[in-house]
């Protein structure tokens, strides 16, 4: 047997009795042993993973990383560190840099970057712009996207609103890879960052009805379905939207959706003060609709989580609320933030594991690790009971854009490692 | 007593105390404008910025005068040639008027929140006249300093129709907060259309035709129209929403006896309301304009004037 270079010993594993000892060679997965091996490993690093959860590291389905164009707000090397501390193996990020990522160029540029900053991961996967510059008018050259790296395509942000050509970059893309779509009626409340209802009624916003995206959601079942062709909903915000999908999976309909950990966890009564750091697209919705999410997401109804990580400036954020940019900076905080939810009983360790690391890597044919033998070492250790405080210092991302900042959350990744080599790993006092 | 806050932003942060000290405070001030020499020397060596980053002529003439009828004084900055339209932030903006050590910002802007967003950044005080569609507490008291000179302090039991374009109006939201904090019954009516999706949550009764709305009604607030909610495909056409919803006076008289007819201004006669109506005896639409000053008076006096907790003026 090959000797481990990499042992985790007595740790704690979702959905799993006991304390297990993990052992990789090689950057993969050796063995998740059900006993501590009382052989020694003169050649590994051996952690004692007590006290700590082993989790396989996630993968992020919906990132902004902003390079190139925008690196005022992030850029890959910052994007990835945050991934890295907050527990991730594979980023995918979305095409709406400047210039679009709709050319071989831009992507190739992307993972280059990438390979610089981060060259042991975590992995970066473009998603390739669905039409040229997102601007709705023609396809973009998906085999050439797919070719230089892309594992996805969508016009995120910008949907499609020609639903002729929709269908067509649906029908092309089904032979490549899945199209992600951004649903929100390009007309109704485009852009306001509040959820249509009592609490916009009472600041006086123009909002968003929840509507607004079910009209799109149901357009892309019945597309989808007609054409039998694949189609991933992302950051699904609302129990109208969750009501379709049920509904078209259980016809059989070839969809996939997606949620956010702040759909889970807050309701547009943040944007009581008219925090701009609660605006996000789609907006914050209801506690009906949050509950709805929380159900769909334990169900299957809704596949997986997705951080939509959209980091902003400091100045983009300080301005009147309607001025103010859309997005939540998420990757530090996601898998903490969400351990809010495992300790109300919303959500088990293996839900999170299921929903943040396999089914995201499944659908979009990453790699990941079950912890069976021959699986890539991707994994982050995660210490369910350290508390630490959200301030622009501990988030590693260069968006501090995030309604947490400043609260203390219980649960914190120690550890990340992607494809056996440590890519984060928080430094302790000597004491500990 | 020593005024509490520091900024006026909404009604909403007002206790009915702090609404009787205001009215009590304007009905002193109310007798200087119609001395023959309208000044007094109250609020000598402060100065006043009149931040107004959306077009005012009514609002921004009523605050001039009556921070100059107290010996403040007052400057204007509009939108038009001045930074804001050349592209500098709002934060940067009040930073630059904050260093100019004013004593007080009366601004108007058109985004939601944006008196909040400067109170939070400037140690003098704000007084909010108008921010988007969320509130303008300035019109709401000026409004219930008027209604209190025909009906007396006690409005309880008294019901107001407030009549128009509540979705985008601060004017309806405000008033809706400070007559229903105070006891009356308020009414909104107007198309679907104009009024907020959860319109109920604003805390009125809800109505989409006027002549119920009306019935028995003690006032009649009308909102002003504005032209472009035709373009964005709200209305028909003007003269479908007066057929609908102008103020008239055969629908008036579904109204209590003593109804009062109000408006904001600036009114789009034979929209909203009748020309008839406008004029009328029981109109007290020039009556709001005389109490604006009053009441603006007494808002600026309070905010210049009141001592920090423990500290000197």
């Amino acid at each position: 047997m090959t000797s481990p270079d990499l042992v985790v010993a007595n740790v704690a594993v979702p959905g799993r009795d006991g304390l297990w000892t993990l052992l990789c060679a090689a950057g993969c997965v050796l063995e998740l042993l059900p006993h501590d091996p009382a052989a020694a490993f003169p050649d590994a690093r051996v952690i004692d993973g007590r006290g700590q959860l082993l989790m396989p590291a996630m993968t992020d389905a919906h990132t902004h990383l902003r390079e190139p164009g925008q690196e005022w707000k992030e850029d890959i090397a910052s994007g990835l560190a945050a991934a890295a501390g907050g527990g991730f193996s594979n980023i995918m990020c979305m095409a709406n840099t400047e210039p679009v990522n709709d050319n071989a160029a831009v992507t190739r540029l992307m993972l280059r970057r990438a390979a610089e900053a981060w060259p042991h991961g975590p992995r970066l996967f473009p998603v390739g712009a669905l039409t040229l510059g997102l601007a709705g008018k023609q396809l973009a050259p998906m085999e050439e996207l797919l070719a230089a790296g892309c594992v996805a395509f969508s016009n995120d942000g910008e949907p499609v609103a020609d639903t002729d050509l929709f269908r067509h970059a649906l029908e092309y893309a089904a032979d490549l890879a899945p199209v992600i779509d951004h649903c929100e009626d390009p007309y109704m409340g485009k852009g306001t960052g509040a959820n249509e209802g009592a609490m916009s009624a009472r600041l006086g916003l123009r909002g968003q009805p929840d509507v607004a995206e079910a009209l799109q959601v149901a357009r892309d079942i019945l597309l989808a379905e007609y054409l039998n062709a694949p189609v991933h909903l992302a950051h699904v915000s609302c129990r109208r939207a969750v009501e379709l999908i049920a509904d078209a999976k259980r016809r059989g309909a070839p969809v996939t959706a997606e949620t956010c950990p702040h759909y889970l966890l807050m309701t547009d009564a943040a944007l009581f003060g008219y925090d701009t750091m609660a605006k996000v697209n789609p907006p914050l919705r209801t506690d009906d609709d949050r509950l709805a999410l929380a159900q769909a997401l334990r169900e299957g109804v809704i596949d997986i989580l997705a951080t939509d990580h959209a980091p902003h400036a400091a100045h983009e954020k300080e301005t009147p609320f309607e001025e103010a940019k859309n997005g939540i900076t998420g990757l530090d905080t996601a898998l903490a933030s969400l351990w809010e939810l495992v300790r109300m009983g919303q959500l088990t360790p293996q839900d999170i594991a299921l929903r943040f690391a396999w089914r995201p890597a499944e659908i979009f044919k990453l790699p990941h690790c079950r912890f069976a033998p021959g699986d890539p070492a991707d994994f982050c250790l995660f210490d369910p009971e350290e508390s630490w405080v959200v301030t622009t210092e501990t988030l590693r991302s260069k968006g501090k854009n995030t309604p947490l900042l400043g609260q203390s959350l219980t649960g914190r990744v120690l550890l990340t490692v992607v494809g056996g080599h440590i890519v984060h790993e928080l430094a302790r006092p000597a004491a500990f | 007593m020593n005024w509490p806050h520091k900024d006026l932003l909404d009604v909403s942060q007002l206790s009915r105390e702090d609404v009787d000290v205001v009215m009590r405070t304007a009905a002193s001030f109310r007798e200087i404008n119609s001395r023959p020499v309208k000044k007094v020397p109250t609020l000598k060596g402060k100065s006043v910025v009149l931040f107004f980053a959306e077009p005012s002529t009514r609002t921004k003439t009523s605050f001039d005068i009556a921070g100059k009828r107290l010996s403040a004084d007052t400057f204007g900055l509009a939108k038009t040639g001045s930074s804001l339209q050349k592209g500098e932030t709002l934060k940067d903006t009040v930073l630059t008027l904050q260093a100019m050590n004013p004593d007080a910002i009366v601004m108007r802007h058109s985004a939601s929140g944006a008196a909040d967003f400067v109170a939070r950044r400037v140690s003098c005080a704000v007084i909010n006249a108008g921010d988007g569609w969320h509130a303008h507490p300035t019109q709401a008291l000026l409004d219930l300093f008027t209604l209190r000179g025909v009906w007396g302090d006690d409005i309880v039991g008294k019901t107001v129709v407030i009549l128009g374009d509540v979705a985008h109006s601060r004017v309806a939201r405000s008033n809706v907060r400070l007559l229903t904090m105070l006891g009356a019954t308020v009414r909104l009516c107007a198309p679907r259309t104009l009024l907020p999706k959860d319109a109920k949550a604003l805390g009125a009764r809800v109505y989409h035709e006027l002549e119920p709305a009306l019935d028995g009604a003690d006032a009649v607030m009308c909102l002003r129209l504005q032209l472009e909610r035709q373009e964005a495909g709200l209305l028909p056409e003007l003269r479908e929403y007066a057929r609908r919803f102008c103020l008239t006076k055969d629908r008036l008289a579904l109204a209590s006896p003593d109804v009062k007819v109000m408006h904001p201004g600036p009114i789009n006669r034979g929209v909203e309301i009748a020309s008839d109506l406008a004029d009328a005896g029981n109109s007290l639409i020039l009556d709001q304009v005389a109490s604006g000053v009053a009441v603006r008076m007494a808002l600026l006096y309070l905010h210049i004037t009141r001592k920090e907790e423990g500290g000197a003026a």
